[in-house]
């Protein structure tokens, strides 16, 4: 990311410009300071934010970008953006806050290079030489640890669905249910099958019950996915049953083809449930007619 | 690789003890079927928990195995397939099809027990 050469004034004539820039900077900035929140005030841009935040942090960031300036080292403005970023999002602010916020202090300097040089146009243009690159830099130091930051937000946001995404859980000896709720992809059934295989493992099940009633959709590769779930647990020596079909899964099963005649299929959870009990040799016994659940002794099933 | 075929009642239990070359499962597959009816053995089982791998190689033969097997009137159980065994044959396509299988010995044992009996065992 850094490129210090680039940055580096070539010659004198340039070093001295670059430091009449940057005391230019120094001497107006109040007034530039004072501009430069105005706009962002008429534009909407400082929304949600209080008087102290916006003096603070309008004042860091108006001399962190002199320091670019002067000294044409960006780790300051890098490090402060990335800060800047995490904080932004944790408040929510908009991506279009911060970008319009830098873009509008750009035209602020801008605008006062034009006012300072108006008499002399050859000296204005050596100026935004200097400046511009400079100008261009910080915004886009801002914007990538902006979107960075974002996607590190929806990284960890999808390795947390990915975690909590995958129960198995145990209902009684030999019988686990899976319960599969939102959108499966290849990465993710296959997650979900290792899951299933290790704890049919380590629970010596003998019955799994899918329950797929939070799977909105199903395609061809999904069917597939689910399908390979249930032979590999036949492999394992246990036996499947796929429970919540919905009528618009089953439409697509039959037309895709898929052959489900290997698959045990049970309407709900419930008879899923009953089905496995049957297939283990359970029996559940209704004992009392109603079970006093505040009392510890009660006897389960 | 020998494989050890141990008589254990009525079944007959082969016990894998290390990675198998081509030429060692035939070997493993026609011992067994000649035993079969050497002990009059009603059950098979093969214990592949050491395999870390099962190519198409080996699950044809075992295939084969188990069908000769029924031919020669008793049943196979192959048990302990490790969960990434499975996942990986699922993936490769390669089916057991017409094959029982168990999570290990035990749960074999079990099982053969109940279909021999008569019971209705699950598979």
């Amino acid at each position: 990311m850094k490129r210090k050469e680039t940055n580096e004034p070539s010659n004198e004539a340039d070093t001295a410009l670059r430091q009449e820039l940057v005391e230019h900077f120094r001497e107006k900035r109040e007034l530039l300071r004072q501009q430069w929140v105005e706009q962002m005030t008429t534009k909407g841009l400082l929304a949600g934010m209080t008087r102290e935040d916006i003096e603070n942090e309008s004042i860091t960031i108006y001399d962190t970008c002199i320091v670019c300036l002067e000294t044409g080292e960006y780790e300051g403005a890098q490090t402060y953006a990335m800060r800047m970023a995490e904080r932004g999002v944790l408040r929510g602010m908009t991506t279009e806050q911060i970008i319009g916020g830098i873009l509008t202090l750009r035209d602020v300097y801008g605008r006062s290079l034009f006012e300072w040089y108006q008499q002399d146009m050859e000296r204005l243009s050596a100026a935004l030489d200097i400046y511009e690159p400079v100008a261009n830099k910080i915004i886009s130091i801002v914007a990538l640890a902006f979107v960075e930051e974002r996607e590190k937000v929806v990284r960890q946001q999808q390795e947390a669905i990915r975690e909590l995404s995958t129960p198995v859980l145990q209902v009684r000896d030999q019988l686990l249910i899976l319960p599969i709720i939102g959108v499966i992809d290849t990465h993710r059934a296959r997650q979900l099958t290792e899951q299933l295989l290790r704890t049919i493992r380590t629970r010596r099940a003998k019955v799994v019950v899918m329950d797929i009633t939070g799977v909105p959709a199903v395609d061809s590769k999904i069917a597939g996915h689910l399908v390979q779930t249930v032979d590999a647990s036949k492999l394992m020596g246990a036996t499947v049953i796929v429970t919540g079909i919905s009528p618009e899964i089953a439409q697509t099963l039959v037309t895709l083809g898929v052959d489900i005649a290997k698959m045990n299929t049970v309407g709900d959870l419930q008879g899923g449930i009953e089905v496995a009990n049957q297939f283990l040799g359970y029996k559940v016994v209704r004992t009392y007619p109603e079970a006093d659940l505040n009392h510890k002794e009660k006897k389960v099933q | 690789m020998l494989v050890p075929i141990l008589k254990q009642g009525d079944y007959l239990i082969a016990s894998i003890q290390s990675e198998l070359s081509d030429a060692d499962l035939l070997k493993l597959r026609d011992d067994l079927v000649r035993r079969v009816s050497e002990f009059r053995s009603r059950g098979v089982i093969v214990d592949v928990t050491v395999l870390d791998v099962m190519d198409s190689f080996a699950t044809r033969t075992l295939r084969s195995m188990a069908h000769m097997v029924m031919l020669r009137g008793a049943e196979t159980v192959i048990v302990g397939i490790q969960p990434e065994v499975a996942f990986s044959m699922v993936q490769l396509g390669l089916r057991l099809e017409g094959v029982t299988t168990a999570l290990d010995l035990e749960e074999g044992l079990s099982l053969l027990d109940h279909k021999i009996k008569g019971d209705n065992g699950l598979g």
